[in-house]
C-alpha cells in the first residue's frame, strides 16, 4: 500500500490544477472525489458488545479491495476509511467529524446500528454529506423532506411487521395474538408496523411482553404468552432470545403459529440452537440469499459469492449471513458510483441514489428489487414470507411488498 | 515554586485562549475537527479531576463515575429537551443533580471500604444505563433511543464557529473547576481530605469528621464528573444509554492512573491521553499494517494495551509524576 500515499498526492494535485481550470472542465468533483480516487468513510463495531457485526466492514473492505483490483470505478480507485466506533455513539460522533472534516470523504457508507447513526443524523444532514446505505432496519431512515442525505438500505422493521399482520389476518381463523417483544426502539418498530397491518383488528394481540436484550433468559414472558391462550406467537427478538423462546415454548408444550422477525431468521444461530424440530413451520420474512439455504447453490450470483469469499476472505465462516449483507450493499455502492460518472458531487451520489427502478442487486431473492425515487428513501421495502422445513427455509406465496408506504 | 507554577499556569491559559484565534491562519492545523477534539480533551480531563478528587486525594475507589457523568448528561439533555432550558443553566443543574446523588451513594459507600467499594460503584455503572432505559423513566430519558439535541449556538453574534464557541465555553467551566479545586485542597477541608486517605484513624483520631468528609467528597466528585457529562451532552448533541457503558467507567480510571494520581496537573493530562492515544491507537494499527508492511494485523486496542503498559512501567507515578521526577533530575544534573 506504499503507492497510496504517492497516488493521493497525484490526486491532491491533479485537483489544484481542475480547481484551475474548472471552467471548462467536463468533470465535478467534491471533497474526496478526484480523477484517481474515491473516498469513502465508513465505521463499525469492530469492538464492543455488537462487534459480531464487524465482520461485514470486513467484507465491504475486502470488496473495494477487489473493485481496486479490477481497475476501479470508471477508473478511479476507491479509498475505503473504515474506523471502530465500539458501538458508541460519542465515539461516532467524533470519527465522523474526523472522516468528514479531516479525511474529507465524498460519502459515509453503511455506517452500523441505530443509536450510533441517529448520534450522527442530523450533523451530516446539515454538512450535505450522504450517509447512505446505513445499516439498520428502523424506519427513521427514509425521511427525505426532513434529512434528504440520509437513506436506508435494508426492509424496515415497519414494513415487516405489517407484512406478517397481514399474512396472519389471511391466514389465521380466530387469531389471538401473543407478542414476545424486546423494549427497544428495533422491537418497537416491529411492533407499530405489526399494529398498523392489523388496522382494526389490534384487539386480536392478547397478550404483550416484553423482556430487555440484556435478560438472560425469556422463560417467564414465554409461559406468561402460553397462559394467555394466544394461537399466534410472533417473535421480535434478536437471536439469542429468538432461540430461547423457540425452545422454551415447545418444552411447555405451547404450540401456536409463529412468526419470527428476520432479524433473527438464521439456521445456523437461531434454529439450530432452538432445535431443528421445535422450529418447524416458523414463517419469517426474507430478502437475502441465506448462506445456509442449499437451494441457492446453483444461481449465478451464489455461485459468483462463494468464489468471491474464496478468494478475498479466505478462512471467513461462510454461514455468517453478514457476509452477504455486506456484499450486496458493497454491489449498490459500486453501482450508485459507476452511475455518477465524472460528476462526483455530493449532491449527484444522492440523485442516483434515488434514481433505482427495479435494479436487480445481487444475492437479493429472486423478484425483490432496488426501488428508490427522491421521494421514496427505502431501497428494499419487499420481503417473501418463508417456512421453516427441514433444515432450510422453503420460501412460498408472492413477494410482497409496502412500496411508497 | 507557588509563584513560577502560577506564571506557568497562566501562560498555559494565554495560549489556550489564543489558539482557537489562529483559525483563520492556520486553516488546516487549527480545524473546526481538531477544536473539537480538544473539547473532548477538556471534557475528559473534567470527569478525571472529578474522580482524582475521591480516589487520588481522599483514597475512596470508584468503577462508577461513568454513572455519574450519565447522570450530568441525562440531567443537562432533559432539561434542554423537555424544558427549554439553556445549555449553560444546565452545568450548575447538572452539578447539583449529582452531587446529591454522589452524597447519597456515599452514605451507604462508608460502610464499604477499597475493594467493596470498587464493586458496589462498579455495580452503579452497570446498573445507570438499563436504569435509564426503565418503562417509567422512558418518557424523559427517551429510553433506547436517547434524546437528540440541539448544539450550542454562538451568543450576541461572536464571529465564532460552533465548535470554537463550545471550545471557550468547556475552557471557561474547566478554569473555574480547577480554580475551585485548586483552592479546595489548599485548604483546611483539602488537608483533611488527604489527613483522610494517608490515615485514616490518625486523622478520626485529631476530631476530624471522617464520615462527613468522606460523604461530601464523593458528592463534589460526583458533581465534578456529572458537570464533564452534562458538557459532553451539549457536545455531542445526542445521548443515550449507549452512550455509558461499563468502558466509560474505566477509561476514566485509566485516564487517573496515567495521568497521575493526586496531581491536578495529572487530571489534565489524564484526559489528553486518553482521547489521543484512544484516537491514534488505531492510525497506528494501520500505519503499522499499511505503511510499514509489517504483516500484524493488530487491533487498536493491542496497541491501547501495550502503551499503558510501557507508560506504567516508565512512569509508575503516572504521567505527572514522571515529568516531576524528570525535571527534579534535569535540574539535579545542571546544579
Amino acid at each position: 500500500m506504499a503507492t497510496s500515499r504517492r497516488s493521493f498526492v497525484v490526486g491532491a494535485s491533479a485537483f489544484a490544477v481542475w480547481g484551475a481550470n474548472s471552467a471548462f472542465a467536463q468533470k465535478k468533483y467534491d471533497d474526496g472525489a478526484t480523477d484517481k480516487e474515491i473516498k469513502i468513510g465508513h465505521t463499525g463495531p469492530y469492538s464492543g458488545p455488537a462487534s459480531s457485526y464487524g465482520q461485514i466492514g470486513k467484507t465491504i473492505e475486502a470488496f473495494f479491495k477487489s473493485v481496486n483490483e479490477a481497475g476501479g470505478v470508471n477508473g478511479r480507485k476507491i479509498n475505503f476509511i473504515t474506523r471502530d466506533d465500539g458501538y458508541s455513539p460519542p465515539k461516532m460522533v467524533e470519527l465522523v467529524r474526523q472522516l468528514v472534516e479531516q479525511d474529507k470523504v465524498l460519502c459515509l457508507f453503511n455506517t452500523l446500528g441505530t443509536p450510533t447513526n441517529t448520534a450522527i443524523h442530523r450533523y451530516m444532514n446539515q454538512k450535505k454529506v450522504p450517509q447512505l446505505y446505513v445499516a439498520t432496519g428502523a424506519s427513521k431512515w427514509g425521511k427525505p423532506k426532513e434529512f434528504p442525505w440520509t437513506m436506508g438500505f435494508q426492509p424496515d422493521y415497519h414494513t415487516e411487521g405489517v407484512v406478517y399482520a397481514k399474512h396472519i389476518l389471511a391466514n389465521v381463523k380466530d387469531a389471538k395474538i401473543g407478542v414476545l417483544m424486546q423494549n427497544d426502539d428495533y422491537g418497537k418498530d416491529y411492533y407499530e408496523g405489526f399494529r398498523e397491518g392489523l388496522g382494526k383488528e389490534t384487539g386480536k394481540i392478547v397478550k404483550h411482553v416484553t423482556f430487555e436484550v440484556t435478560d438472560p433468559t425469556v422463560d417467564s414472558q414465554v409461559i406468561q404468552l402460553k397462559d394467555s391462550g394466544a394461537n399466534v406467537f410472533f417473535n421480535i427478538a434478536t437471536p439469542k432470545a429468538a432461540a430461547q423462546a423457540i425452545r422454551k415454548a415447545a418444552d411447555i408444550g405451547w404450540k401456536p403459529a409463529q412468526y419470527l422477525n428476520n432479524v433473527s431468521a438464521s439456521v445456523g444461530s437461531v434454529m439450530k440452537p432452538a432445535g431443528l424440530e421445535n422450529s418447524q413451520g416458523i414463517i419469517t420474512a426474507q430478502y437475502l440469499k441465506d448462506p445456509t439455504d442449499k437451494q441457492w447453490e446453483n444461481t449465478d450470483d451464489f455461485k459468483a459469492w462463494v468464489a468471491w469469499m474464496d478468494k478475498w476472505m479466505p478462512g471467513a465462516n461462510k454461514a455468517d449471513a453478514n457476509h452477504v449483507f455486506g456484499y450486496a450493499v458493497s454491489n449498490l455502492m459500486l453501482e450508485t458510483l459507476r452511475k455518477c460518472g465524472d460528476t462526483l458531487t455530493r449532491e449527484n451520489v444522492m440523485k442516483q441514489a434515488a434514481n433505482y427502478q427495479k435494479y436487480k442487486l445481487p444475492l437479493l431473492l429472486p423478484g425483490i428489487t432496488i426501488n428508490t425515487s427522491p421521494t421514496d428513501y427505502y431501497p428494499i421495502q419487499s420481503v417473501q414470507l418463508a417456512r421453516f422445513k427441514g433444515e432450510t427455509w422453503d420460501l412460498f406465496g408472492d413477494v410482497m411488498s409496502a412500496e411508497g408506504s | 515554586m507557588a509563584g513560577s507554577s502560577r506564571v506557568w499556569v497562566l501562560g498555559a491559559i494565554v495560549v489556550a485562549v489564543l489558539v482557537p484565534l489562529l483559525q483563520p491562519v492556520f486553516p488546516d492545523v487549527v480545524s473546526n475537527y481538531r477544536l473539537f477534539l480538544i473539547s473532548t480533551m477538556i471534557i475528559a480531563s473534567i470527569a478525571v479531576l472529578g474522580l482524582n478528587l475521591l480516589t487520588g486525594f481522599n483514597g475512596q475507589f470508584s468503577l462508577g463515575h461513568g454513572a455519574f457523568y450519565a447522570v450530568g448528561a441525562y440531567t443537562a439533555a432533559i432539561l434542554m429537551d423537555k424544558m427549554n432550558v439553556p445549555y449553560w443553566a444546565t452545568i450548575p443543574a447538572a452539578a447539583i443533580v449529582c452531587f446529591i446523588v454522589g452524597y447519597l451513594f456515599g452514605l451507604p459507600a462508608l460502610k464499604l471500604e477499597g475493594h467493596y467499594l470498587a464493586l458496589a460503584t462498579f455495580a452503579l455503572a452497570l446498573a445507570v444505563p438499563q436504569i435509564l432505559k426503565y418503562k417509567w423513566l422512558e418518557g424523559l430519558t427517551g429510553g433506547v433511543q436517547g434524546i437528540v439535541l440541539m448544539k450550542p449556538e454562538v451568543p450576541f453574534g461572536l464571529p465564532l464557529s460552533e465548535d470554537q464557541w463550545l471550545y471557550y465555553f468547556c475552557l471557561v467551566v474547566m478554569i473555574v473547576l480547577f480554580w475551585a479545586a485548586a483552592n479546595m485542597l489548599n485548604s483546611r477541608s483539602g488537608r483533611a481530605m488527604m489527613a483522610i486517605r494517608d490515615q485514616y484513624m490518625a486523622a478520626d483520631t485529631m476530631g476530624i469528621d471522617t464520615a462527613l468528609y468522606k460523604t461530601v467528597t464523593f458528592g463534589i466528585s460526583a458533581a465534578y464528573t456529572g458537570i464533564a457529562g452534562a458538557l459532553s451532552a451539549s457536545a455531542i448533541a445526542f445521548v443515550a444509554p449507549d452512550s455509558f457503558g461499563i468502558f466509560l467507567s474505566i477509561k476514566f480510571l485509566i485516564g487517573l492512573v496515567v495521568g497521575g494520581m493526586g496531581s491536578l496537573l495529572g487530571s489534565v493530562l489524564g484526559g489528553v491521553f486518553y482521547v489521543l492515544v484512544d484516537n491514534s491507537a488505531q492510525s497506528l494499527t494501520q500505519f503499522i499494517r499499511n505503511d510499514l508492511g509489517l504483516p500484524f494485523d493488530l487491533s487498536a486496542y493491542t496497541v491501547f494495551g501495550v502503551l499503558l503498559i510501557a507508560i506504567i512501567y516508565l512512569m509508575p507515578m503516572g504521567i505527572a509524576g514522571g515529568l516531576f521526577i524528570a525535571y527534579r533530575k534535569l535540574r539535579g544534573a545542571r546544579a
